[in-house]
């Protein structure tokens, strides 16, 4: 007879999507354990704990307790969603903008500085509006919109100042003028499973940030597009945020690994909570 | 359903069926957010501050 498979979930906060998928995981009679990444420790004498897991689900609101616990999980061999690499590229703006630039996805123009003299003297030859991004940071927070060199003298000084050190690696990225919307796509291994409007009059459109949601039909481009950004930055449970460029055309901005969904899932009416269990639970599978 | 008191404020607060522990909720009164650490008995505590390296 099989083995009844067991998988965690590595958890912060239960947020509603935690409970759509607790909920999913009940419903399919799943066996599993809920992990508290503010609990656990992981000895490295002692792996057998964790080698119980046939997957685990990543689901930290912190990155680096995610990350590292993802580092920790692969390298005692447990299959993760998503893998240490994939949160890795993920979870950085400048590594995900270099996989997507190796493998030529169209994403916004960056250019990255590691001083703020750099910065500024590559804002200046950029020309202005330029948006500053930290290079780890979610839900649209520490984002610059900078107009001109005055703004830009000032923000660099603050972030070089107050900042930690990844505060110093910056990244600016052109300001793009889109149509009072971004776009948000949830792909799952090799399916784009559905996509979004993300709609606000501020030019930050993250619906963590107020934005509102309504169903973008998936076009061949946005599947197409997605498909390629999810691959380069190595696939599992994403969220590519693309943005409507006036000249470019559509562009992938970002990639998230442990993306929200609670607009999502009833704007789509999907059940996302229930295809990301049941492709962890292929990934489980897999590792039989 | 239980009622707990909000350790900012002192402010009651009705926990909806199915909460858990874990979740999060805003006090209705001083706005501050709470997290559920036990449900019987139903205690909630001041939720962490958001940190730099949170999101999705």
């Amino acid at each position: 007879m099989q083995r009844r498979l067991k998988l965690g979930v590595l958890y912060s906060r239960v947020r509603v999507e935690e409970k759509w998928i607790f909920g999913a995981m009940e419903k399919r009679g799943i066996d599993y354990d809920r992990l508290d990444d503010r609990a656990i420790h992981f000895d490295l004498d002692k792996p057998e704990h964790w080698k119980q897991y046939d997957a685990v689900l990543e689901r930290s609101i912190s990155y680096n307790s995610g990350l590292y616990a993802l580092r920790l999980l692969n390298a005692f061999g447990v299959p993760t969603v998503n893998t240490a690499a994939v949160a890795e590229v993920c979870g950085d703006k400048l590594m995900t903008s270099a996989a997507l630039a190796r493998d030529g996805v169209p994403q916004p123009h960056n250019i990255t500085a590691f001083t703020p003299e750099a910065a500024l003297e590559a804002i200046e030859a950029f020309g202005y509006p330029v948006v500053l991004k930290p290079v780890v940071g979610s839900w649209g927070r520490l984002l610059a919109k900078v107009n001109d060199r005055d703004a830009a003298e000032a923000v660099l000084e603050h972030k070089s100042t107050l900042g930690s050190v990844q505060h110093s690696v910056f990244y600016i990225q052109e300001y793009i003028e889109k149509p009072g919307r971004d776009i948000r796509a949830i792909v799952i291994g090799e399916k784009v499973l559905t996509a979004m409007y993300r709609k606000s009059e501020h030019w930050i459109t993250n619906t963590a940030r107020g934005g509102e949601g309504e169903l973008c039909p998936i076009t061949p481009e946005i599947e197409d597009l997605c498909l390629r950004a999810t691959k380069a930055v190595g696939g599992g449970v994403l969220a590519v945020d693309l943005v409507e460029h006036p000249e470019k055309g559509l562009v992938v901005n970002e990639i998230n690994h442990t993306m929200e969904f609670h607009t999502m899932q009833p704007v789509s009416g999907i059940d996302i909570a229930g295809e990301i269990v049941d492709y962890v639970m292929s990934v489980a599978k897999e590792k039989i | 359903m239980a009622t707990v008191t909000c350790p900012e404020c002192e402010g009651q607060i009705e926990l909806a069926a199915g909460t858990e522990v874990g979740e999060i909720l805003v006090c209705p009164d001083c706005g501050v957010d709470l997290e559920v650490i036990s449900i019987d008995p139903a205690a909630v505590q001041l939720a962490p501050m958001e940190q730099e390296d949170w999101g999705e």
